[in-house]
């Protein structure tokens, strides 16, 4: 990838001439506009960025960049994202997909994708609902959530889908959410300068068919007490006013309350990216707030980060090797073979 | 060195034209080197050959039994060969089960060359042979010749000198096979005296022991007393030049990347794990230095989702499967017809439906191939006729997918796929040039993605090209410009639109010919794919008994080559053989308007020349 730096692109560049198309007030709009936003500081050209996505609401994202794109078929936006990169490796590849597009239908090629880590960043659109098809539950909604399709209420039980992503070997695992638009850009950022497959989920509200899916994370008034946004080499604090933190407990996390004098900044946990274990104790961090007893934070920010070669490096490496061994192919000697007679 | 024995001048030599030899025994006997050898050796000596393996469907089937007969048939002849035989002349078999599984393989009067050791207590009881009953000394065998060498004795007997183990002296039977054969057909050894000195490079007892084993074999047959026929088969007048042998699925790799490296393009090959599929992903990932991508992919979806990945960024996507895997490619074969962008898919098909047969041929996949799919989605669809002719086609597929922006299907099948034959290989110089329609900059400022040329093909713009960006996808797209349109008339014009372009390739296909007589024959058998061989023998035979029946094969499915239609016309009669219910039949029917009649069999086997033959006859009588 070529940087440019003469003429600084800006966030209207990267815009379509397509007219956006979900519905008013829907979570999509942020996420869009913090990836346009961010998409001029990776000192990119526009042509040098590809934009797949599956099916679903988020999956339309590419029609509105004005970048090289495609809007594939349900499920299958890694494996094409994958095919891509093999093809071209100077590209920046980004996938969009949604909660039922890469947890559902396309489940295998997800994970497949997260344990080869090709160097791209997949964009998780999480609203724990199918919208395009009007309201089903996902495989993230919550055991008992009712829709058109559970009228008695959902009986599967849901993914987490970071601690997915950690038992696939994701080598970037991050959450942010729609409705901290400063904290999304910082973390898509981070995302894309991983080298590395990236996964960044994103909550996204839907507000017409499951509005409020995420409010005790994103609501002012109960984000505090319910979120954690986590910062590597920092203290786990959290609450209204900085007042709460994390503390473990042999391998169990624990809220703990530093106004009360027992503990202090000293005693939390210090956050540590490249710790597989103690990221991994994080990502279970998926306590449903209540109001009558205390829960755990859910964490936001960058999970778990890690080295890892990427595929289409090792690919390319082989290639290498190979022409380094055999010569640069020569097709007279491919044709002929290696065992030949001659017929006078 | 032959051996010059006075009693070889003795001996009669008959001459023959073609012979069919049946090699068979368990997995562990060698059975496929013997094959292979004989048949090399053949092919130096100037006869052609053709020639089919057949294994075990099961990895580790036990021993001595039935399931786990290995066989190597071989056809080798004076003349012209188009099969690896119908039925055999000679029946090698190293034990009891693999006389069992392939007596019917063999024209009676004809022989059998049996190891007396194979056929002891053990090993007839699992072969099923009831009460231990001998068929070697009971007389069942009274039709055939029956020629019995203790072979495991004869070895051993030969390598008595040698350390070797007993374990690794049998090893080398198969080697005592060889040699005798070599001495019936009057064959030099020194062609497979070279291969063992090469396969045992470092190991001189192992070099020694098999060259003294194969010559024991051939002197076996020039000093027992039991045998006094050999045979001569004469190089046969193929035309001259340099060959090797070839095999279906390996002349499909080598024809992908020929015709990559002709398109100036890099080969990407998405495929998963599939039979008889697989052999095409193993050749093509030992030529990475061709700058080919082989990516085994997590299942057949992602196997041809990530070669359209690979062909919107400039890469030949190629991926390959058999009938169950070619199913769960549907979708996105929609998406490629969808999105315009050059695909090729392999289905080298097999018994079905579901798991089917899948170590067996058959060509019931023709329909799923043309229509297949949800919606209007046309896809060109091309068929090999041999072994070698898989080089040709898997080029054809590249050029046409390449050429005219489309994903394309190359149906082969099992029987093509493990089958060799000699080929007579092309020079670098003498393929085809192939032209992408790449476009590298941006012609004028109202540029479109969808704009097409006068064949209907749009341009391939690359990611990475400045100024050009534009998104594609599976929703209609508007005419032109590429954006999602959900407008009547534009839906109308778009599906009619692709399915044109893909009817003019017609335009850039080379014309149908009549393989074999006049095109006003009383009777035209039409044929596609792996049939050719078995066919064109029937219908040599049939017109050489004078018969008045022509034969007419298909290499171009869809779009049939213009002129299909006015030469079926033309004809009295049309038989249509397929390995299956009958599809082609039913295709030609519908566009042509003629009465051509089926011809089906669906038993996991190839047609033998008879079973055409015999067909073809009543056909004329009817
Ligand atoms: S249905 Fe929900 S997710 Fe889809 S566009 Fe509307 S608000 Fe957004």
């Amino acid at each position: 990838m070529s940087t440019n730096t003469e003429n600084k692109l800006t966030a209207k560049d990267f815009s379509s001439d397509q007219d956006v198309r979900w519905c008013p007030g829907c979570g999509d709009y942020s996420i869009l506009k913090q990836v346009q936003t961010i998409l001029p500081e990776l000192g990119l050209k526009r042509e040098e960025i590809v934009f797949i996505s599956g099916i679903g609401c988020s999956s339309r994202f590419p029609y509105y960049l004005n970048t090289f794109g495609m809007h594939s078929i349900h499920g299958r936006a890694p494996s094409i994202a994958s095919g891509l990169k093999v093809a071209n490796p100077n590209l920046s590849v980004w996938v969009i997909t949604g909660d039922g597009d890469a947890l559902s239908i396309g489940g295998n090629h997800l994970i497949h994708l997260l344990r080869r880590n090709f160097d791209m960043n997949v964009l998780l659109f999480n609203n724990e609902i199918y919208g395009l098809t009007k309201g089903q539950y996902s495989p993230t909604s919550p055991e008992g959530k009712v829709t058109k399709s559970t009228p008695m209420g959902s009986v599967d039980h849901p993914f987490n889908p970071l601690a997915l992503a950690a038992g696939a070997d994701s080598t970037f695992i991050a959450r942010a959410m729609d409705r901290d638009p400063v904290h999304l850009r910082e973390i898509l950022l981070e995302a894309s300068r991983h080298k590395g497959t990236s996964l960044l989920e994103i909550y996204q509200n839907c507000n017409v068919f499951n509005d409020g899916a995420f409010s005790p994370f994103t609501d002012k008034q109960s984000k505090a007490d319910n979120t954690i946004f986590l910062e590597h080499g920092k203290p786990c604090v959290y609450g209204k006013d900085g007042n709460k933190g994390l503390k473990l407990d042999g391998a169990q996390p624990v809220v703990v309350d530093l106004s009360s004098g027992d503990n202090s900044l000293e005693d939390l946990w210090v956050h540590d990216k490249y710790d597989r274990f103690k990221s991994g104790v994080l990502m279970r961090c998926f306590d449903t707030p209540m109001p009558d007893r205390e829960s755990l934070p859910r964490p936001f920010g960058v999970f778990y980060q890690e080295d890892r070669p990427c595929y289409e490096d090792l690919l390319q490496e082989q290639i290498q090797v190979s022409v380094q061994r055999k010569g640069q192919g020569d097709l007279d000697k491919l044709l002929k073979g290696t065992n030949t007679w001659e017929i006078a | 060195m032959e051996p010059t024995n006075s009693k070889t001048a003795l001996q009669a030599k008959e001459e023959r034209k073609d012979v069919t030899i049946l090699f068979a025994g368990d997995s562990g006997d060698g059975i496929q080197l013997t094959g292979s050898q004989f048949s090399n050796t053949s092919a130096l000596f100037g006869n052609d050959i053709s020639t089919f393996p057949n294994f075990p469907a099961e990895i580790r089937a036990p021993q001595g039994t039935i399931a786990g007969v290995s066989g190597f048939q071989l056809n080798f002849g004076s003349v012209e060969l188009f099969t690896p035989g119908d039925l055999c002349d000679v029946l090698v078999v190293m034990n009891a089960a693999a006389l069992k599984a392939n007596l019917h393989n063999l024209k009676l009067g004809r022989t059998i060359i049996a190891n007396s050791a194979g056929f002891d207590k053990r090993n007839l009881s699992l072969a099923g042979y009831i009460d231990g009953n001998n068929p070697l000394s009971d007389g069942s065998l009274g039709k055939y010749r029956v020629i019995e060498i203790d072979i495991t004795k004869l070895t051993r007997e030969a390598l008595k000198e040698t350390s070797l183990g007993t374990k690794e002296k049998d090893r080398s039977k198969n080697m005592f096979v060889l040699g005798f054969l070599y001495w019936m057909y009057n064959r030099k050894m020194e062609p497979t005296e070279r291969f063992i000195q090469e396969k045992f490079a470092g190991h001189p007892e192992l070099i020694e022991a098999n060259i003294a084993v194969l010559k024991a074999g051939y002197h076996y047959g020039d000093t027992s007393e039991t045998f006094t026929t050999r045979y001569e088969v004469k190089p046969a007048p193929l035309p001259s030049g340099v060959y090797r042998n070839i095999m279906g699925n390996q002349a499909i790799a080598i024809g992908l990347i020929a015709a990559c490296q002709k398109a100036g393009l890099s080969l990407f090959y998405g495929s998963y794990p599939i039979t008889p599929a697989s052999d095409i992903l193993h050749e093509l990932a030992r030529h990475k230095n061709f700058n080919v991508r082989s990516f085994q992919a997590e299942d057949e979806i992602a196997a041809i989702t990530s070669a359209i990945g690979a062909s919107f960024a400039g890469n030949v996507g190629i991926t390959a499967s058999s009938g169950p895997g070619i199913a769960l490619k549907g979708e996105a074969l929609g998406l490629a017809c969808m999105l315009e962008l050059p695909l090729v898919i392999i289905n080298v098909q097999r018994g079905g439906p579901s798991t089917g047969l899948p170590t067996k041929t058959e060509q019931a996949d023709l329909l799923q191939a043309v229509y297949g799919r949800n919606g209007e989605a046309p896809i060109p669809v091309i068929a090999p006729s041999s072994p070698r002719d898989c080089f040709s086609m898997a080029f054809e597929a590249v050029r046409i997918a390449v050429e005219h922006m489309t994903p394309v299907f190359l149906l082969s099948d099992g029987y093509l796929a493990n089958g060799a034959e000699p080929w007579r290989f092309p020079k670098s110089t003498d393929l085809g040039t192939i032209k992408a329609p790449i476009r590298k900059q941006n012609p004028k400022d109202d540029w479109q993605p969808y704009t097409r040329d006068e064949r209907g093909v749009r341009e391939w713009v690359l990611p990475g090209t400045e100024g050009m960006e534009h998104r594609i996808g599976g929703l209609e797209k508007e005419d032109g410009s590429g954006n999602i349109s959900y407008d009547p008339e534009n839906h109308q014009k778009m599906v009619d639109l692709r399915a044109d372009k893909v009817a003019r390739i017609a335009d850039f296909i080379p014309a149908q010919e009549v393989d074999q007589g006049e095109s006003s024959a009383a009777l035209c058998i039409l044929s596609w794919g792996s049939t050719y061989g078995a066919i064109k023998t029937a219908v040599r035979e049939l017109r050489a008994e004078g018969q008045d029946v022509a034969h007419i094969h298909l290499r171009y499915l869809n779009p049939f080559p213009k002129n299909t239609g006015q030469l079926l016309r033309s004809f009295g009669k049309i038989m249509v053989p397929e390995l299956n219910k009958g599809q082609l039949v039913k295709m030609v029917r519908s566009e042509f308007l003629v009465d051509a009649k089926p011809l089906t069999k669906v038993k996991g086997l190839p047609f033998t020349a008879t079973e055409i033959k015999e067909s073809a006859l009543k056909a004329l009588q009817s």
